[in-house]
């Protein structure tokens, strides 16, 4: 018998113009403990809004958001939040605090002992793959892919359970997204994490994640295992979401294969 | 020219008379200057704080800002004293203590009212302009929002808030000259008594020390600024230092020397600067400690003496007469003395010490040979003549009741009527330009430049005899009333004159200090 599910929404409901509109339609969603979600869907579709309630940056008007079988809303929402580890697109790195000093800062705000918080640092710059000398340098001399390294070391720093993620790779250049991913993943795996990611690239959902939750209009309109999905949908729009990257996917083996049969060659360009 | 007189001995004693008051005025000028920006900033960022999370407030804050920024400094100033002194009698109804309504209180309170449109608007438009990603950012590690406000949004916004507190400053300095009119000694006390005496001296010196003050704490102001945006703790250290050293520097001469002694005031003329001084001085050869308040406005003198804000100063019958009596009707000389003297104890327990022996009236006067060739003597003797004669007056005398009331009396009708500032209006009578002019009967320039008083035969304008006021607080002080008694008609208008006209001709002018002792050499002589 499944205990109480870590993150749960119930009948959750969003409007940011005061009803006459809704960004969510009574959204409800489970996240058992140790799964890799990813929200996917066109932009609009309330991903981002579902995931910003599990945290409590934003407040349903109607519905429930449950935390380890508590309501959020009757957590202490900046405790709260320090238990929870939050990436987003624009990192948000702080530009006046150096890459260590935005690293530690959750712990700080935990009000860890000095020296472990500077053990913690050290131990997360190498978990993200940063030169430690990196930790007196400011956000705005690191690349793209560096910050964004430090922006999840920053969410993790604490040890919390649970990520959530907004297009945590989306600035990046293919190559670093790639590796960035995987090497996320990896970090997931290795430190038993439940995450919630959302995107809107399918390909780095499928890739990612255990399960995934498409998104639409406000309402989910599937949610299954990425095979599952791949194999087909009864929606229509689910389906043509899905299809893209199997077609991707069925082209490039096809280049493989190809140029399997014409043998290894020099590349054009390096 | 301008070599030769500055190698003069003349002007080598004014400079250095000017350079021994330095320090003190700018002590004073850093202390005020210091606390108003300092409550200026501790009220403005609390409340630009609030209304950047509230807009209603933020329009209604920024709105009374900008309203109080166009009232003129010195409205402002002279606005805080009647204010101050409601509030004086309330304390003093309520606590049985009253607060001072003079000098310090008022110039802080409208400096840091003044000082606070540029910190609210900068603030403000720095608190509004963190960009929402650091604010996600804050929430996302679990800040609460004092944390939020602590370490992200004041730190960001920093650059733009120490702009506003460095346009405040420069604001604050030179603002903090007009509190010379409301009795705030400061750097401002040059340039009012220099500009009053045409001392130039003193008016450089005032304005360069002002200038420099101004700069140097923009300075500090702006090296911390630099540390901010840099996160160079170095930098902010040395400016921070250059302002705490700058203050603490200007608070010593003030620890411990202030036993408070008898306060002198002054209203904003060559006249009542000398007088205060020669009052001042004869004090101090007493052995008593003198505060000095110079160059404080006609409305707010009487009001001071009166609340005891100041112990002494000489006031004029006629001025007494209509603005404090608000009497419109024109006695003798005694009978007007007689009864301010005993009004102004009933009404306000000020004390009348007696006059000083001069006039210092509104008054007609024509150069002696023209006078003397058309046979004029007095007024009445001018009139038949005006319809042929041309009128300069000062800046304000045309719209006096004085002149409607000599007009009336005598039927006076000038060809012409021409305004001029003081000096052009004496020497548009020497280059005969202007045929009469008005004077004020103690002006040393009717002497030196050889010209006759026309007398008021039909009274129609109050008498303007200088007379010693008393405040109600050393009313039964024998010192006091001791050292001043020997002034009582004890200085002529002839003296009186000279002494003026030693600090207001165009070259060769002497200190203050030197007209005092002119007089206090004539007084002496009297009492031999």
């Amino acid at each position: 018998m499944a205990p109480v599910p870590l993150i749960e929404l119930i009948g959750v409901a969003k409007s940011f113009d005061g009803g006459r509109t809704y960004a969510l339609h009574d959204v409800s969603l489970t996240v058992e403990a140790g799964g890799f979600i990813a929200l996917v869907g066109s932009s609009g579709s309330g991903k981002t809004t579902a995931m910003k309630m599990i945290n409590r940056l934003l407040e349903p008007d109607r519905g429930q958001v449950r935390f380890e079988g508590q309501e959020v809303g009757s957590l202490d929402a900046a405790m709260f939040r320090r238990r929870i580890g939050y990436v987003f697109q624009g990192i948000g790195l702080f530009p006046h605090m150096t890459i260590a000093e935005n690293i530690a800062i959750t712990p700080q705000l935990l009000q860890w002992p000095t020296p472990d918080i500077e053990a913690r640092v050290m131990e997360l710059l190498d978990l993200v793959e940063l030169p430690r000398s990196y930790a007196a340098r400011f956000p705005h001399a690191l690349s793209g892919g560096q910050r964004q390294r430090a922006g999840v070391a920053r969410a993790i720093a604490a040890r919390p359970r649970v990520m959530l993620m907004d297009e945590p790779f989306g600035a990046l250049d293919p190559v670093t997204r790639d590796a960035l991913g995987n090497a996320y993943r990896a970090l997931h795996e290795q430190l038993a994490m439940t995450t919630v990611m959302v995107t809107h690239d399918v390909q780095e959902a499928v890739l990612l994640a255990d399960r995934i939750v498409v998104m639409s209009a406000g309402r989910i309109v599937a949610d299954d295992t990425p095979g599952a999905l791949l194999a087909g949908h009864a929606s229509t729009e689910v389906s043509a979401l899905m299809a893209m990257p199997r077609r991707q996917a069925e082209r490039i083996r096809t280049l493989l294969e190809s140029s399997g049969r014409q043998g290894p060659r020099q590349p054009a360009h390096g | 020219m301008a070599a030769k007189a500055l190698g003069s001995p003349l002007m080598d004693e004014r400079f250095a008379s000017t350079l021994s008051l330095l320090a003190d005025y700018t002590s004073q000028h850093v202390l005020l200057s210091a606390a108003a920006l300092a409550l200026g900033v501790a009220i403005s960022l609390p409340l630009a704080v609030a209304a950047s999370r509230r807009p209603r407030l933020r329009f209604a804050v920024l709105a009374v800002a900008s309203l109080v920024q166009t009232i003129p400094g010195l409205a402002l100033l002279a606005l805080f004293y009647p204010l101050l002194l409601g509030l004086s009698a309330l304390t003093a109804k309520l606590f049985g203590f009253g607060v001072p309504a003079l000098g310090f209180l008022p110039s802080l309170l409208a400096l840091a009212v003044y000082s606070m449109l540029p910190i609210l608007r900068n603030s403000v438009t720095g608190l509004l302009g963190v960009d929402a990603t650091y604010l996600e950012a804050a929430d996302g590690v679990g800040m609460t929002g004092r944390q939020k406000l602590l370490r992200v949004e004041l730190p960001l916004a920093a650059p733009v808030i120490m702009a506003g507190i460095r346009t405040a400053a420069v604001w604050t300095i030179g603002m903090a000259t007009l509190s010379t009119t409301v009795g705030q000694t400061g750097l401002g006390n040059f340039i009012f008594s220099g500009l009053q005496t045409e001392n130039w001296i003193s008016v450089l010196v005032g304005c360069t020390a002002v200038v420099t003050l101004a700069l140097v704490v923009d300075w500090a102001l702006g090296a911390i600024e630099a540390a901010v945006v840099d996160r160079n703790a170095i930098g902010m250290v040395i400016g921070l230092a250059v302002l705490v050293l700058g203050t603490a520097a200007a608070a010593i001469p003030l620890i411990g020397s202030r036993s408070h002694g008898y306060v002198i005031g002054a209203k904003n003329f060559s006249e009542q600067f000398i007088l205060a001084e020669l009052m001042a001085e004869r004090l101090e050869a007493t052995g008593h400690v003198v505060e000095r308040k110079q160059g404080l406005g006609s409305a707010v003198i009487f009001r001071a003496l009166a609340g005891s804000d100041i112990d002494a100063y000489v006031d004029y019958s006629g001025t007494l007469w209509t603005n404090v009596l608000g009497r419109h009707d024109t006695p003798s000389r005694d009978a007007m003395l007689d009864e301010l003297t005993t009004t102004l104890r009933e009404r306000y327990g000020v004390t009348v010490l007696g006059a000083l022996g001069f006039e210092n009236a509104y008054a007609l006067a024509m150069r002696s040979a023209r006078a003397t060739e058309a046979k004029v003597a007095t007024i009445a003797d001018l009139a038949p003549l005006t319809p042929r004669l041309k009128l300069g007056s000062d800046l304000e005398f045309l719209g006096r009741p004085e002149w409607a009331a000599l007009k009336q009396a005598y039927g006076l009708s000038f060809a012409e009527e021409k305004s001029y500032n003081p000096t052009f209006m004496y020497r548009a009578l020497a280059d005969g330009g202007v045929d009469v002019i008005s004077a004020f009967s103690s002006d040393g320039r009717i002497a030196a430049e050889n010209l006759l008083v026309l007398s008021d035969v039909k009274h129609a304008i109050p008498a303007y005899d200088a007379v010693i006021l008393i405040s109600p607080r050393r009313r039964d002080d024998e010192a006091l009333r001791g050292v001043l008694a020997p002034l009582i008609g004890a200085i002529p208008v002839e003296r009186m004159r000279q002494a003026n006209y030693m600090l207001d001709r165009d070259t060769e002018k002497a200190t203050v200090q030197e007209a005092a002792r002119f007089l206090a050499d004539g007084v002496e002589r009297q009492d031999r």
